[in-house]
């Protein structure tokens, strides 16, 4: 088989350092067949954007837990356009409260996944989405 | 008839019983799963008779409240005397803000004070560092300096109410700190009490909030343990913390036993450093987490004062009755409450709280129900301090000591929890310590494991979460009036700090700074210079930044 394995990028912008949501999320991406970078705490926004160019990935999930999301989550959005990664997708996940959600969509966010989200969600979202499964066999 | 005929008779009736009466049940109506398991997923048996506890013995396992082994409790009345301590974590904003939701909490019947710091405080930045940035003020009050915490405790007589600041890899900086504040407000240090959480190991285990690495992190710790006990004897220097390790994903034995090890560590360093046991560990206390499993958790808090003082008397040889009794304080599980459904969490934690009180807690924090979506609101943080209340004075538990002990099951779970921590401190010996078992990753992975496998639980329907995966609304009421931190506090602290920076003796700091770095690099006690700096106004930032070159930074093994 040719086909070439989904990369994501998952991080942690910011200063929390509550990573068992990211952790579990990169365990099921894995057991789902993707390929997952995880960068680690505390990265800062351009960070994260050069791990995001350095690894070619798909996708770039955050996660943030202390509420720093509407600051960090845009700013890596912004970067990873600069950066001339147009066609990577950039998810969250975290504390967010629901009245965020909308704008965080605006400002360039795919999608938000709040506490309780299947991790089969964030799998189906990653592999409708994302660049290299959208392309043709 | 012998014990063993009385025994051997009982596991005859049981067989009869099954036989006689079950076995056409299970016919008739068939359990509803192959396996009942805890939400830890320990398994639990259908039915626990004194055949559960073979050689139980009350005297040397149970004993009397108030006396070794202390399964019963440290307090010989239990509750009758006093209700434990509600003591409400709170902090968000600026020093401003956090001053006036204490005083709200101590006009509404708290009877004690705990600080949470915002996240660039915990990381030892002050509030102007540019990673500061998007974090002021958000998870907990901003205090970069003597200056804002003067304004914490404004109002508030530091000698009469006890506070407990939870703290860790820059613990001693804002310890120094309180400190000085308290010595402003002309309080005798000899009489203040409260509690420091400063308990870095279970931040290289579970909450990731360190600065240095583990040996000189060690070495702070040991330094506030050796100054309390000299200068503060009523401040309990560390809360050895399973919190936020079972917070992070463990089960409540791995929380039990990795923090009971954490503990057994900073008794093995200050007795390294030269302290004897009896002088400081009565001051140790711990604070353990309540999660939704209501008999799990009683008895991993009765295993816990049980270990603790067989560890106590066998391991250190400790003789004082006051370094065998193990004290703790209880928070409901934040991880537990869900965004779905938020006033559903009022119900888990009055569960929740229950439990820890049951198990004997001395001091307790409720959850708010709207944590899963914000920081408390004022409505939602006093409905968590009534849950206290009610359970206080309207349920009955309090009326006599220990009310579950003797029950088969609860017993068999306090067993198993005291045999399985043990087995865990033999692995952790065997890497020669807690810090070695850390830099191996050893806990750290033992953790994501039991996630990871709760997880998997949730998602394939075996374990239910109301409002989350059953009995899903789709258009929810979701909580109103949630706290909102705007950036106004980044520009406030900003603003604040530039001042401090404009009007202090600049020569004082860097000279105290110095003797700080210095003494570092020695053997000296880092606390009275840490006062030095603090009461010439250095901050935060410029404390932990003095002590890197010294100490170095710590970087996460990858595993």
């Amino acid at each position: 088989m040719s086909e070439e394995r989904i990369r994501v990028l998952l991080a942690k912008p910011g200063l929390d350092g509550h990573d068992r949501g990211v952790k579990v999320i990169a365990r099921a991406l894995r057991d789902a067949g993707m390929e997952v970078i995880y960068t680690g705490l505390r990265q800062t926004p351009e960070m994260v954007v050069s791990a995001a160019v350095q690894e070619d990935v798909d996708a770039i999930g955050l996660s943030i837990l202390s509420g720093a999301h509407m600051t960090l989550f845009p700013r890596v959005v912004d970067l990873a356009r600069e950066a001339g990664l147009t066609d990577v997708i950039v998810f969250g996940g975290g504390i967010i409260p629901d009245e965020d959600v909308p704008r965080l969509k605006e400002l360039g966010v795919s999608a938000v996944f709040t506490p309780g989200t299947r991790m089969d969600e964030i799998i189906d979202f990653i592999r409708k989405n994302s660049r290299r499964a959208a392309q043709p066999a | 008839m012998s014990t063993t005929e009385v025994g051997n008779r009982l596991q005859e009736s049981e067989r009869e019983w099954e036989e006689r009466t079950l076995n056409p049940t299970l016919k008739r109506i068939p359990e509803s799963k192959s396996e009942f398991t805890t939400v830890s997923l320990a398994p639990v048996e259908r039915l626990y008779t004194p055949n559960s506890i073979p050689d139980f013995d009350y005297e040397s396992q149970l004993g009397f409240p108030g006396e070794p082994p202390y399964t019963r409790g440290i307090h010989a009345t239990g509750y009758r005397g006093k209700f434990w301590t509600m003591r409400q974590f709170a902090g968000f904003g600026s020093a401003f803000d956090t001053n006036k939701r204490f005083k709200y909490l101590l006009d509404h019947g708290q009877t004690g004070l705990s600080v949470a710091f915002d996240l660039p405080t915990l990381m030892g930045y002050d509030s102007d560092h540019p990673v500061s940035e998007g974090e002021v003020g958000k998870c907990g009050v901003a205090i970069s300096s003597l200056a804002d915490m003067e304004v914490l405790f404004e109002g508030i007589p530091i000698e009469q109410v006890t506070t407990s600041m939870t703290i860790n890899a820059p613990a001693s900086m804002i310890f120094a700190m309180f400190l000085a504040a308290a010595e402003k407000q002309g309080a005798d240090l000899k009489k203040v009490g409260g509690t420091l959480q400063n308990d870095i190991l279970k931040e290289y285990i579970a909450q990731k909030e360190w600065i240095y690495p583990p040996r000189p992190s060690m070495r702070l710790i040991t330094d506030t343990i050796e100054f309390c006990t000299r200068e503060v004897p009523r401040f309990n220097p560390i809360s050895v913390s399973g919190y936020h390790i079972r917070e992070a994903g463990s089960t409540a034995l791995q929380e039990l036993a990795f923090t009971l090890r954490d503990g057994i560590e900073y008794v093995q360093y200050a007795v390294d450093a030269g302290m004897a046991v009896d002088d400081f560990v009565p001051r140790l206390s711990f604070f353990f987490n309540a999660h939704n499993d209501f008999f799990e958790e009683i008895a991993k808090y009765r295993a816990a004062r049980r270990i603790w003082h067989r560890v106590m008397v066998e391991r250190f040889g400790a003789k004082n009755p006051r370094s065998w009794m193990l004290r703790f304080h209880t928070q409901t599980a934040g991880v537990s409450l869900t965004a779905q459904q938020p006033l559903n969490n009022i119900v888990r934690v009055a569960i929740q709280a229950l439990a820890g009180v049951l198990g004997g807690t001395q001091s307790l924090h409720t959850d708010a129900y709207d944590e899963a979506l914000a920081l408390p609101s004022d409505e939602a943080a006093l409905i968590a301090l009534r849950t206290q209340q009610i359970i206080a004075h309207e349920s009955g538990v309090v009326n006599t000591v220990d009310p579950l002990g003797g029950s088969y099951f609860l017993e068999k779970l306090t067993r198993d929890m005291e045999d399985g921590a043990f087995d865990y401190f033999r692995k952790i010996d065997g890497f020669g310590g807690m810090v070695e078992a850390i830099d191996m990753g050893y806990p750290q992975r033992e953790i994501q494991d039991s996630s990871y496998e709760y997880q998997k639980a949730v998602e394939c329907g075996d374990k239910i979460i109301v409002g989350v995966n059953d009995y899903v609304m789709s258009d929810e009421a979701s909580a109103t009036n949630l706290l909102q931190i705007d950036e106004s506090v980044a520009d406030l602290q900003a603003e604040r700090l530039k001042k401090l920076r404009a009007e202090r003796n600049n020569t004082k700091v860097e000279q105290t700074l110095k003797a700080l770095a210095d003494g570092a690099g020695g053997r000296e006690n880092t606390m009275p210079l840490l006062l030095d700096c603090v009461r010439a106004y250095a901050t935060l930032g410029e404390m932990c930044d003095a002590l890197k070159p010294v100490f170095g930074i710590y970087q996460e093994p990858a595993f």
